[in-house]
């Protein structure tokens, strides 16, 4: 017999009931809804007269529209937003869900504040109706993003019904060189496996080094398998997730974290695991990255140039990539180190954690972003934005010319309200450089938050290195 | 929802890769808290002149009178990738798809097809080809047949796909049934299996 996977361990707990073509009724230990998506799930489930199986077990936050100008109320830039909002809080109380509402300090982006309140728990399952979920699968946690009309069911069954998906091991061996974050590894791994790399496997990330990863860079790392058209990632839980848990509300305490930990530290796929699908990436060869095109996997070194067409035929249509340089205005051969922007902007579920600020901060310090450059630094949540202030970072921001924020999705995507400007070129911590992803006609660039902070001061994307201190 | 076994109907070829959600149902366009009006800002960004405006774009396939009353849309590899929301299944239900042909789709996209009366049909980029060169020549009078008992889509011509789907979905499909009545027939055994993890790991419901 082989051995189990760390994923096969989780499924095969929380397997209710085996069901045809290889799917399962799946037990569900948390349902996480946030105002964009949430509302309706409630409302929807209300008007069915269905009750919710296990009001305990659900959280609601408000992250996706909410405005996150300082002294923000319910009012958005969305036109409607505010019925997203409210619509939201309401249908949470009446169920009796735990609400992170506007104000309370444990708001933030959704992704942010599951590791955060000690929500997310190795071994777990976890599922909410976004497709980022799959970054808190750096915890040890089966999390995935559903759509609305399986958060009701998760609600209504506290299960899911899922085939199973197919697994794959990406191994990442090797030291990433000084320099080099997360962030570039997570673009760099989307640039070498394609936007469909992964499509419907559960990635488990492994090797010397991924687990040479802070647990927040692990997060990013995380973040992006959506990218990959993964169904989630997962990363075996190791000391690193158990320190960080220790003592967050939501985590268990006393006798019950004994237990716990006794029982997480076998999360581990066995030796002889067998995956469906195996990847190796060398850390080595990891570059600073930064994307050139409208699709993720349209990444190249910081140092690189637009690639020709023959350069990624492996992998883009012809249309997809005339589509994505018109898009960008750019020109094959064009070097990406230089080109002026318009707009910087940190934050996101995937860097705006208080390693990311800190980093960021570091580039900033004593300098200031250039004429011309609307720079926007938004926490990935209230307790961020708080610790960054208690350590002086948002003076730092600020003092260099970047707007400080009250924390949500802000503008990682575009929702009608605020947004860069048509043909702008932004440079963005974000996940996503879809066209008009973050405005109408908007040209985003993905890169690490340090990336974004030395192109902020440079009026041009630069390399952080030479400022980082 | 209306069950789906055999339905004859207009296809329409949008033949691009990476066809994201954003594209299917732009954010700008989701304004209301609920699951219908969505289908008019279907495709909104290809398929008007201008921005949050409404003056067709007359060069995008769907604003051709030829295809009025369209059921299947004819995409390329990765049909749905992008954000989860589940609106753009909303979208193309309430525009009136109940089939989305494409060598591949996005896992998520997939599913919430399925939830929403929608057909996910997977098949060759060959075929699809072949399909859109057969119905453009004539929309109207050149409809798909999707048959959910055999599982296959069949033209005129009597080019015919079979396309894989799970027999659950299939179901699902055919007899336009909600899945959480489905899963509710299993409550007993779902509150014992609950009943006998809160021993095991009594940490999850604390
Ligand atoms: S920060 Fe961006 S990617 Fe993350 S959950 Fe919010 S909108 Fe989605």
């Amino acid at each position: 017999m082989t051995g189990k996977s760390l994923f096969d361990k989780i499924w095969d707990a929380h397997a209710v009931q085996t069901l045809p073509g290889d799917a399962a009724l799946i037990l569900i230990d948390r349902v996480l809804l946030h105002e964009r998506t949430g509302g309706v799930a409630l409302k929807s489930l209300k008007s069915s007269g269905r009750a919710i199986a296990a009001p305990r077990q659900a959280f609601v936050t408000m992250d996706h529209v909410v405005d996150t100008l300082p002294g923000r109320t319910d009012k958005t830039l969305m036109p409607t937003g505010t019925a997203f909002i409210v619509e939201t809080r309401n249908a949470a109380r009446e169920a009796g869900l735990t609400l992170f509402d506007i104000g309370d300090e444990r708001q933030g982006i959704v992704h942010v504040i599951s590791p955060e309140q000690g929500l997310v728990l190795p071994g777990a399952t976890l599922v909410c109706p976004d497709s980022h979920t799959c970054t808190q699968g750096a915890m040890g946690a089966l999390a995935w993003g559903i759509g609305s009309t399986e958060a009701e069911h998760a609600l209504a069954t506290q299960t899911l019904r899922i085939k199973k998906p197919r697994t794959m091991r990406i191994t990442i061996d090797g030291a990433l060189a000084p320099g080099v974050t997360a962030k570039d590894l997570a673009l760099h791994v989307v640039a070498e496996l394609s936007s469909s790399g992964a499509k419907g496997c559960i990635v488990e990330y492994a090797g010397s080094a991924v687990e040479a990863l802070s647990l927040e860079e692990r997060l990013t790392l995380c973040n992006m398998a959506t990218e990959l058209a993964a169904f989630s990632a997962i990363i075996a839980p190791d000391d690193k997730v158990f320190d960080y848990l220790a003592g967050r509300p939501y985590a268990p305490k006393g006798e019950q974290w004994t237990r716990a930990l006794e029982s997480w530290r076998d999360l581990r796929s066995d030796p002889d695991a067998v995956f469906d699908v195996e990847a190796h990436i060398d850390a080595n060869e990891v570059a600073l990255m930064v994307t050139w095109g409208s699709s993720p996997q349209q990444g190249a070194p910081l140092d690189g140039e637009v690639p020709s067409y023959e350069t990624v035929a492996g992998r883009d249509s012809r249309e997809a990539y005339d589509r994505a340089l018109d898009y960008m205005d750019l020109k094959p051969g064009q070097p990406l180190l230089g080109l002026p922007i318009q707009g910087a902007f940190i934050g996101s579920c995937t860097n705006s954690r208080i390693s990311d600020l800190r980093r960021a901060a570091a580039v900033l310090k004593g300098r200031k972003v250039a004429d011309g450059v609307r720079a926007i630094c938004v926490p990935g949540s209230s307790q961020v934005k708080k610790q960054a202030e208690i350590e002086g970072l948002d003076r730092i921001f600020l003092d260099a010319g970047f707007e400080w924020r009250d924390s949500g999705c802000s503008m990682c995507f575009f929702a009608g309200g605020e947004s860069f400007g048509e043909r702008e070129r932004v440079v963005t911590s974000t996940n996503r450089n879809f066209e008009s992803r973050q405005g109408p006609g908007t040209r985003s660039h993905l890169a690490s938050p340090e990336t974004v902070a030395a192109s902020a001061i440079a009026g041009a994307i630069a390399d952080p290195r030479p400022l980082s201190r | 929802m209306e069950p789906l076994t055999k339905l004859t109907g207009v296809a329409a070829p949008l033949i691009r890769a990476n066809i994201d959600t954003d594209a299917i149902i732009p954010s700008r366009e989701m304004k209301g808290v609920s699951k219908t009006g969505l289908a008019d800002g279907l495709f909104a960004g290809w398929r008007y002149a201008s921005v949050g405006g409404r003056e067709p774009n007359p060069d995008f396939v769907l604003n051709d009178p030829a295809y009025a009353g369209v059921r299947f849309l004819l995409g390329g590899e990765n049909f749905g990738c992008g954000s989860s929301r589940e609106h753009a299944a909303w979208a193309l239900a309430e525009y009136g798809f109940r089939g989305v042909l494409a060598p591949s789709f996005n896992p998520i996209f997939f599913n919430n097809c399925i939830r929403n009366g929608i057909a996910p049909v997977t098949v060759s980029a060959a075929t699809i080809a072949a399909l859109a060169a057969e119905v453009s020549a004539d929309p109207q009078g050149r409809p798909l047949t999707l048959d959910m008992d055999a599982l296959t889509i069949t033209a005129p011509s009597g080019l015919t796909a079979p396309f894989p789907l799970a027999p659950e979905a299939q179901e699902m499909l055919r007899q336009g049934l909600d899945e959480i009545d489905l899963t509710l027939t299993a409550r007993e055994a779902i509150n014992a299996f609950r009943e006998a993890d809160k021993t095991r790991r009594p940490w999850i419901y604390a």
